[in-house]
């Protein structure tokens, strides 16, 4: 798919207009992006977070196509009930057509609260795509930290503070999690690169099993940027190897992307409020700190990619 | 004709989601629930059900994954006890909340702590205020008829529901069930014809949507008259299953009650327990009687309290604790009987926590102390 199909797609519009994401939001791009990607009739499932309280506002709703919210941790066992009732329907007989399953999640709801459930249907085998948008922190109830939130980042339950300087802990790699448990296909992915994005979500789509996409997207009110930053904020987190586009397809790690000329992870940190304490002599170190482990993840990476 | 075997209350309930033939069943392993899940998992693994079997890795995914099945529009079901159901709670609200029929058998167990795997009502009692449909069972047969009961009722009002019985008690004892014709229980079931089904592709629902100051109130609004059709269609129902199976489904059993001077309210299996020593004091002459709740949620306050109107001297006896507070059962005998205006002086008797075993002669105590005046207003049983 290029760009003008991609367009051309978005005009089935799955999701619709209207929502009340904040302006700059990068996961309606995302949305977008992931539901463009199939052909077939599909069937949304979402955790509770942004993308539900601000596209299911009652009596209004943005999804064209049929959507479920359950709760906060549930979004892949939801939509494994859905799965699991639409196979029973298509052994009987009562359904004939292809349906896909897909369920949104932010980091919250599927790194933390949500993890055992995401677990245990890619365990199970579920049918079904799983997109993690990765904004880094509890952003619907107000910045909190959580464990996808990156190392020095001022949050509200971690600020930056006289004694502590913002999160003082690496983030956990919930596309590494997944990967351990040899499911058909996982990828990460950023809003600043959407072909890419797209390119893998058809993949996710057609992969005979479960599927998981963990997908960056800046958070204009949360990592304190103007709103017409995100997509060039996206990119640079992959410029600087901060956010590493790269897909495991059975089992096979493959690098999307490398960048010709790298940029140091400053030139990404401080285009963001969340940094910004960083940005001090007293606390160089802890941009040493995060650079370093930039380079070392990344030369894992390599490694696993073959490169 | 009917079958009669030999079956715990488990394998009873098995025998009645074998013939419901559920789409989806999603459960994860609880004691003393397995025995349910184990004997519905054979009939999974012989293919003598057509339902697709979700093994969760929590009983929080178990509701969850059937709060997605049911929504997608087929018959869905679950079993669960004690902690299992504890941890349902969020979601239970949620399955009630989007009117989802999901039925689901209880079996009771104590909540921890400390741990302890065996019978008490705390487990259901704890989520009674959470839009279920509640039926409760004596006995394996109970449990079994119920259970069938239970899935038509809930499709007719769009509620879930759920139907307890007593664990290890019931759900361990082996009794004699019947276990009637399949074509007639089928016959009686019909075919569920879903309410907006999330698979309907054409139709796009959005299910679970924000509702704020402005709507959330009126959507909860509406499962309070849900429940008072419950209530109705409860009977109604009843009457259809009774032309199959012969037994009656009211909203209580009265056991000589009639005439009785002084009366036991108990749920589930110790009803029985309490039949046995009325049938003795009756025989010397004590004017003694049972009344045994079935339908919990919706509670039938006007008919328990008539019912009880004219009952001088009356014990309630609760599974169950609400501490700092009237325990549950005794709380909804004592509002029914303020509606009637009945004189009756009413005892809380807190029984059986844990699985302590209820013994013939402590209920042959309660009714002697009844009809003594000498019960105290809120008694422990049987507690060192």
């Amino acid at each position: 798919m290029n760009f003008k199909e991609l367009a051309k797609k978005q005009q089935t519009k799955k999701v619709v207009s209207g929502h009340r994401a904040c302006s700059g939001c990068g996961f309606p791009q995302i949305v977008n992006a992931v539901l463009a990607s199939t052909d077939d009739p599909v069937v949304v499932g979402c955790a509770t977070g942004c993308l539900e309280v601000t596209s299911t506002i009652y009596p209004f709703t943005s999804w064209n196509v049929p959507f479920v919210h359950n709760a906060f941790e549930n979004a892949a066992a939801t939509i494994s009930g859905v799965e699991t009732a639409y196979r029973a329907l298509k052994k009987q007989g009562k359904i004939k057509k292809e349906i896909k399953f897909v369920a949104f999640g932010g980091d919250g709801g599927t790194s933390d609260i949500g993890l055992q459930s995401l677990s245990g249907a890619l365990e199970r085998g579920h049918k079904f795509v799983y997109v993690q948008y990765s904004n880094e922190a509890y952003m619907n109830t107000g910045v909190q930290r959580s464990s996808a939130t990156p190392y020095g980042a001022s949050t509200t339950t971690t600020p930056a503070g006289k004694l502590h300087l913002g999160k003082e802990q690496f983030r956990k790699d919930i596309t590494k999690i997944v990967i351990a448990h040899n499911i058909p296909y996982v990828a990460q992915a950023s809003v600043g690169n959407l072909m890419d994005l797209t390119m893998k979500a058809e993949k996710a789509f057609k992969a005979n099993g479960p599927a998981f996409l963990n997908v960056l997207q800046p958070c204009t009110l949360g990592w304190r940027y103007p709103p017409e930053q995100t997509i060039k904020i996206g990119k640079l987190a992959v410029d600087c190897k901060f956010w590493p586009l790269y897909e495991v397809e059975n089992g096979v790690y493959k690098l999307n992307y490398k960048p010709s000329n790298p940029i140091p992870v400053v030139d990404y940190l401080k285009t963001q409020g969340r940094f910004k304490h960083l940005f001090t002599p007293a606390n160089k170190w802890i941009l040493d700190k995060i650079q370093k482990n930039v380079d070392e993840e990344w030369d894992k990476l390599l490694k696993l990619c073959g490169e | 004709m009917p079958k009669t075997k030999a079956l715990t209350g488990g394998e009873a309930v098995a025998e009645a989601m074998r013939q419901v033939n559920p789409e989806v069943v999603a459960a994860y392993p609880i004691t003393p629930q397995t025995i349910i899940m184990e004997k519905f998992s054979e009939f999974v693994a012989d293919g003598i059900v057509d339902t697709e079997l979700i093994c969760v890795e929590s009983e929080h995914s178990a509701m969850s994954a059937c709060v997605g099945a049911s929504a997608a529009g087929i018959r869905t079901m679950t079993a669960s006890s004690s902690a299992g159901l504890a941890l349902m709670w969020e979601i239970l609200g949620v399955a009630s909340g989007l009117r989802l029929p999901i039925v689901m058998p209880i079996v009771n167990r104590a909540l921890s702590g400390p741990i302890n795997i065996h019978c008490d009502h705390s487990d259901s009692m704890g989520c009674r205020d959470h839009g279920w449909i509640q039926i409760y069972s004596e006995n394996a047969q109970e449990a079994y008829e119920n259970t069938l009961l239970a899935v038509r009722l809930a499709e007719k009002v769009l509620l879930p529901a759920m139907v307890c019985q007593d664990g290890f008690i019931t759900s361990h004892g082996v009794e004699n069930v019947k276990i009637f014709e399949d074509d007639k229980v089928r016959k009686f079931l019909g075919s569920y014809k879903p309410n907006k089904p999330l698979l309907d592709v054409n139709n796009p629902v959005t299910y679970g949507p924000l509702q704020l100051t402005d709507y959330y109130f009126e959507t909860k609004r509406q499962q309070e008259p849900a429940m008072e059709e419950a209530k109705n269609s409860y009977l109604q129902i009843g009457k259809e299953l009774s032309k199959i199976t012969g037994s009656e489904y009211g909203y209580f059993e009265e056991y000589q009650l009639k005439d009785a001077k002084a009366a036991i309210v108990v749920l589930n299996s110790t009803a029985g327990t309490a039949k046995a020593v009325i049938d003795k004091l009756r025989k010397n002459g004590k004017k003694v009687g049972l009344l045994k709740p079935k339908l919990f949620r919706p509670f039938p306050y006007k008919e328990i309290g008539n019912a009880l109107k004219n009952i001088g001297s009356i014990a309630v006896l609760d599974r169950s604790e609400s501490y700092g507070a009237y325990a549950p059962l005794f709380s909804e005998i004592k509002n029914a009987c303020y509606d009637t205006k009945s004189k009756a002086k009413l005892h809380s008797c807190i029984f059986g926590l844990g699985g302590k075993n209820i013994y013939e002669s402590d209920i042959e105590s309660i009714f002697d102390k009844l009809l003594t005046n000498k019960l105290k207003d809120k008694e422990y049983i049987g507690v060192r």
